[in-house]
């Protein structure tokens, strides 16, 4: 995968030259259209999000009043923080960041663990139905979500659990409203066995062998050798699980009815029950998209490289 | 493979040989044990749904029901082709929806794709711009949308002051001859910059030296693409097609967060209609075999991608 990663930026720079030929034989021309055409589809692509925040400091009337003029893309007015301090008195928004939050650390930390465990298994040891298991994950990677969704709500309702009653611990049925709901059947993904699998191949072997003559165990080779070695696969598969943990919303929609185990996607139902307050849906969009789109900027290259990445083997 | 000291091995055959023998014993002990986690939940988050959706779809189960499931053999799937309007209305619409998003979106996704692999200054701001809808929840963007495409939104006053009042808007989500359109564009918006990628990665995988060949033989820059890139391209358009095709089919948050599939089911989609049956109705065993139906579609899908990947080689 490195190889993926990698080369199509070394190809990219090593042109560097021939492209920047062909540019300037065509002239500014073809430079200034290509910039102006990106310009007028930066906008496009902008536009809503810059409404969202921009409408998210302003009263409903405004919001309303502005929507005829440029104004509606622009801070002006009557602008204020009212609408976030409103979110925050009509939705437990902290609970459900805090939901959100907790689901998604442990989806990703806890998936990060156990698929580069079954990657290493598949990639590096020799053993018994390897193959078998091997093409049953790759089988299984086209089954989407959607098909599974309904009979998974018919199947966690019968699952056992732990419950805890006036102190004492039993044990009951039905997964639902929980957090384990939202986290367990996630945490194991076909695709990131696969990625980790295809990236582990890629370390030499002889690492393992010479290990393997100073007495190392597997799991030692696991976590002092190969898991050292793959930051990007880890990177890319942390990215590729994180924005999906962090969107669910049709499965927390069906299995969590509880309040306050509810995470962020859900919350969004608070706003459209009598007359929709505008301003705080765009406060309370606004509040959950930022961090998203935060950590997005910072890492960028590390997101894009990895969906790049995620096309390149598929 | 094991390993043993040569040396050793030289010396004592027997010895090493239990010791090989031993250690790929342990290497087995070893993959089951590292396999067992991820084996475990994929089987019972995966293996278990999947077979169940088979055999719940040939039930009458319902969600919350203290009758067992009965039997019914394939009355689900008579009943979803016959006697079910609303799935049939469903069936077309998610067929209408794929059918344009799927060129669209590829071909819109292909242009940027070129258009920010110029080795220009700037590029990979356009670029991270052209994903953020990527990032952006589908259930936020749904919302906004939802808020803009209203008859007094920012849809409306934007058609106004461009068209100078000649046009007027439509009261998009609310009418049965826009609706699904309205949904079709939002879909494109949020979506064509991760196709954008895939494609850029595609575009960077073709050799520079096939484009200095061919502008040394004076192709001009529609040749250039016609004759290299685009055969370059082929394994990444197969894949871009058949990634859109299968989450068109899948649409369901769009839908259930801007219309509830209406006004008179103009939006109701196979996904959003197994859940609404499923869980709003708790037909569970109905609900498993649309689900099941969806997947052959996308099951159908693949195997034509494998079909037209394999060809290649």
């Amino acid at each position: 995968m490195t190889g993926t990663l990698e080369r199509p930026r070394r190809t990219a720079s090593r042109s560097t030259p021939a492209r920047e030929r062909t540019r300037s034989s065509e002239g500014r021309n073809g430079r200034i259209l290509t910039y102006v055409s990106m310009s007028i589809l930066a906008v496009f692509f902008l536009f809503p999000l810059v409404f969202m925040f921009v409408s998210s400091l302003k009263p409903d009337a405004q919001i309303l009043r502005d929507i005829d003029s440029p104004a509606a893309f622009l801070p002006t007015g009557d602008i204020s923080l009212d609408n976030y301090f409103g979110v925050f008195d009509r939705v437990p928004v902290g609970q459900f960041l805090f939901n959100s939050i907790l689901v998604t650390v442990l989806t990703v930390g806890l998936g990060l663990i156990v698929n580069s465990l079954a990657g290493f298994a598949l990639s590096r040891l020799r053993w018994k139905g390897r193959v078998v298991v091997l093409a049953l994950i790759i089988a299984t990677l086209i089954v989407p979500f959607e098909t599974i969704a309904v009979p998974m709500v018919y199947w966690v309702n019968q699952l056992p659990t732990l419950v805890m009653e006036g102190g004492v611990l039993k044990y009951d049925f039905g997964w639902l409203n929980t957090y384990q709901v939202q986290i367990v059947p996630f945490i194991a993904n076909a695709f990131s066995i696969f990625l980790f699998a295809q990236y582990f191949s890629t370390i030499p072997p002889s690492l393992d062998e010479a290990a393997r003559i100073d007495g190392a165990s597997w799991f030692t080779i696991y976590r002092r050798i190969i898991v050292p070695l793959s930051g990007p696969a880890f990177a890319t598969v942390a990215i590729l699980t994180f924005l999906p943990a962090w969107n669910q919303y049709l499965w927390p929609l069906m299995v969590v009815q509880k309040e306050n185990l509810r995470p962020v996607m859900v919350g969004m139902q608070y706003f459209f029950q009598l007359n929709t307050a505008w301003g705080e849906v765009m406060a309370y969009t606004s509040l959950i998209t930022l961090p998203v789109l935060i950590v997005f900027l910072v890492f960028q290259r590390a997101f894009v490289s990895s969906i790049a990445a995620s096309g390149v083997k598929g | 493979m094991t390993v043993s000291p040569p040396v050793a091995a030289a010396k004592q055959p027997r010895r090493s040989l239990r010791r090989i023998r031993s250690s790929r014993g342990r290497e087995t002990w070893a993959g089951l044990a590292m396999m067992a986690p991820a084996g475990l939940l994929l089987l019972l988050f995966l293996i278990v749904p999947v077979l169940l959706a088979f055999t719940l779809s040939f039930t009458n189960a319902r969600l919350i029901s203290p009758n067992p499931p009965r039997f019914v053999g394939l009355d689900n799937f008579f009943r979803a082709f016959t006697a079910d309007p609303v799935f049939l209305q469903s069936a077309l619409n998610t067929f209408l929806f794929a059918l344009v998003v799927v060129p669209v979106q590829a071909g819109l996704g292909l242009l940027l794709a070129i258009l920010v692999n110029q080795r220009l200054r700037g590029t990979t701001f356009f670029r991270v711009v052209f994903f953020i809808p990527v990032v952006t929840s589908i259930v936020v963007v749904s919302i906004l949308w939802r808020f803009m495409y209203q008859s007094d939104g920012l849809i409306n006053s934007m058609i106004d002051t461009v068209t100078f009042g000649a046009l007027k808007g439509a009261d998009w989500l609310n009418d049965p001859t826009t609706a699904l359109g309205a949904i079709i564009v939002l879909s494109i918006w949020q979506a064509v910059g991760f196709h954008m990628i895939i494609w850029l990665a595609g575009l960077q995988t073709i050799p520079e030296e096939l484009y200095e060949a061919a502008r040394m033989d004076g192709a001009s820059r529609w040749h250039q693409f016609a004759h290299v890139t685009w055969p370059g391209l082929r394994p990444t358009m197969v894949f871009v097609l058949v990634t859109i095709t299968i989450a068109a089919l899948g649409l369901f948050v769009q839908v259930d967060v801007m219309t509830q599939g209406g006004p008179l089911n103009s939006t109701t989609t196979v996904v959003y209609h197994a859940v609404r049956k499923g869980y709003e109705q708790q037909e569970i065993g109905y609900a498993a075999a649309i689900s099941l139906l969806f997947f052959v579609a996308v099951l159908v899908i693949a195997l034509i991608q494998r079909w037209l990947t394999r060809e290649k080689n």
